[in-house]
């Protein structure tokens, strides 16, 4: 067995115990970057002398009994929106294409704190905007499974290279999906907590209100353990909660018995994938055989959570790309005539398309004359489907549903047609909207031998009930989906 | 389609974005700006009358601290990443003649 066979929770055991060091584990890594980085190209930043060089560092502390927690010496992954201090955060963006932060984000420096080792920064759509990594000013990562398919996005780099083993784990971002849905594309764990569980301090902000960092791992007892490292209050996030138990690894336990589990009958209409839907539908009669119930309801509101979405999150986007003017940092354009032309184009030059469509759009929904109508309104609509989800979980612990629509589209098939590929968030968007915490594991493969995720929704700091759930269906299944 | 965008709404909307888009840009806003209107405003059907706009969904309150430097100097580095700098400050392109 390869060391890269490990999970992260196993290789810090091997760590701690003295079967192989922090250096061994990221020189693994290195050299299976090596082999599959042309191929699939998951990282924007991975620096093999100064990756080996923090083991180095952390090799010792452990040595020194200084570092013994559960992910001491791992090899992790970070996505490129996440600020790594004297290290190239870009955002997969030309407009950030030299932006080295003079400081880290709170979830690298409780990774730090943690023992977990940076590998490198993963790909990623530019600026979170995206559902295949293909924004990327760096390049489309590809799918593990099939190289000619999308990882999914926008934490596209981190799925994959979790899926590949160029990392133990990854931290990616989901602000309407991005770490379920490319888990689920990738055939990996990805976990989005709820809203507030983890400090945003340092994520560079796409829609501030939805954007949340989470897990993507081999397993759920890694995500458990991930999101128990990076989870803390943080004075410097405003939104931060305080008040939550954030105990995740005591709800690693098999036991699913009389969970109440609904089944929204809105998420297996039109536009679901046979292969999928019988893979999930597959899954909720596990549940059933383990001594949960398991339950069909109407959620309601799912049609309106992708356009309430869109306007929000645009309008949002709109306001926080403000700040890349070509002034403190980042790309300036070359040629200009004053100080409104300069910001005019370095913008035009920096932003890519899909990251200016919704600026304009944002734009819009905020501007004079059309901010009742199409902003407060999706805030009304956002209400709604808050409430939509709290008379469900009055009747439910957990909701399963799909994670998307289909499995990975072929690579060049979505940027042509946005609003198509919009309609595939139609299953994670609503969970942003209303602060929950959502996960994505693996349930099956299609036809084409591509992943499916089935996707399990709590209530807001109902992880434990989720992680509880995931093991319980993970260690039922492991042996038949392998 | 219902939503029709104009040049004048397009060259607005660019003023507010800060963005200068070309012709080829322009066209294919206008007709995405569009489409992505006429799909959001399926919002309608919904009565929301009553209903307050909800923009955090768990209570968010305003959260004061001491202001107190916790990291140091930071000038260099911070500065490091100016497109243009000079002296310690960021240099900006003439705002008034």
């Amino acid at each position: 067995m390869s060391i890269l066979d490990c999970t992260a929770v196993e290789l810090s055991e091997k760590i701690k115990s003295g079967e192989c060091t922090a250096v061994e584990a990221m020189e693994a890594v290195f050299e299976r970057i090596g082999e599959k980085e042309e191929a699939y190209h998951c990282y924007i930043t991975a620096d093999k002398d100064a990756a080996l060089k923090r083991a180095g560092e952390v090799q010792k502390r452990i040595e020194a009994g200084e570092l013994a927690g559960p992910l001491a010496g791992v090899p992790v992954a970070v996505k490129d929106n996440i600020c790594t201090k004297g290290i190239l955060t870009s955002c997969a963006s030309k407009m950030l294409m030299n932006f080295v932060p003079p400081y880290s984000a709170a979830a690298v420096e409780n990774l730090e704190r943690a023992g977990a080792v940076l590998i490198g920064k993963a790909n990623m759509d530019e600026f979170a905007m995206g559902s295949t990594t293909e924004t990327s000013y760096y390049g489309a990562t590809k799918n593990p499974a099939d190289p000619g398919h999308v990882p999914g996005g926008s934490s596209g780099g981190s799925a994959a290279a979790v899926a590949l083993s160029e990392c133990f784990m990854a931290l990616g971002s989901d602000t309407g999906g991005s770490i379920r849905q490319p888990a689920s594309y990738c055939g990996v764990v990805g976990l989005k907590p709820t809203y507030g569980m983890v400090s945003r301090y340092g994520l560079i902000a796409y829609a501030s209100s939805l954007d949340q960092i989470g897990p993507l791992t081999k397993n759920v007892a890694d995500a458990a353990y991930l999101l128990e490292a990076v989870s803390s209050y943080d004075e410097k996030d405003s939104t931060s909660v305080k008040e939550a138990d954030r105990d995740f690894t005591s709800a690693l336990a098999e036991d699913v018995r009389g969970m109440r589990i609904g089944v929204p009958r809105d998420y297996f209409g039109e536009g679901l994938d046979a292969d999928v839907k019988e893979a999930v539908l597959a899954a909720a009669g596990k549940f059933k055989e383990a001594g949960a119930v398991v339950e069909e309801f109407d959620l309601g509101m799912v049609e309106y959570a992708v356009p309430a979405y869109y306007t929000i999150a645009t309008a949002e986007a709109s306001s926080n790309l403000e700040r890349f003017d070509g002034i403190k940092y980042g790309y300036r354009t070359k040629d200009f005539e004053g100080l409104h032309n300069m910001y005019k184009k370095t913008r035009s030059e920096g932003f890519g398309a899909e990251v200016k469509r919704r600026i304009m759009l944002g734009s819009f929904v905020l501007s004079s004359g059309y901010y009742d109508a199409y902003y407060l309104k999706a805030l009304r609509t956002k209400a709604l489907i808050k409430k939509a989800f709290d008379e469900a979980f009055a009747k439910y612990d957990l909701i399963l549903g799909p994670v998307a629509p289909s499995t990975a589209p072929r690579l060049g098939e979505s940027l042509s047609d946005p609003l198509k590929m919009y309609l595939g968030d139609i299953y994670t968007i609503a969970v942003n909207l209303a602060g929950l915490p959502g996960i994505s594991v693996p349930c099956g493969k299609d036809k084409n031998g591509l992943p499916i995720g089935l996707q399990l929704i709590g209530d807001c700091f109902a992880e434990k009930k989720l992680i509880r759930a995931a093991y319980t269906y993970e260690k039922l299944t492991t042996a038949e989906l392998k | 389609m219902a939503n029709v965008i104009d040049d004048a709404t397009i060259e607005y909307v660019g003023i507010l974005a800060k963005l200068e888009l070309s012709d080829e840009e322009r066209e294919a806003a206008k007709k995405d700006m569009g489409r992505m209107l006429d799909y959001i405003d399926q919002l309608n059907e919904l009565d929301t009358s009553g209903v307050e706009p909800m923009s955090h969904v768990l209570s968010v309150r305003n959260v004061f601290r001491e202001d107190v430097v916790t990291n140091g100097d930071g000038r260099e580095d911070t500065l490091s990443n100016a497109p243009e700098q000079k002296e310690d400050m960021f240099m900006v392109p003439k705002t008034f003649e």
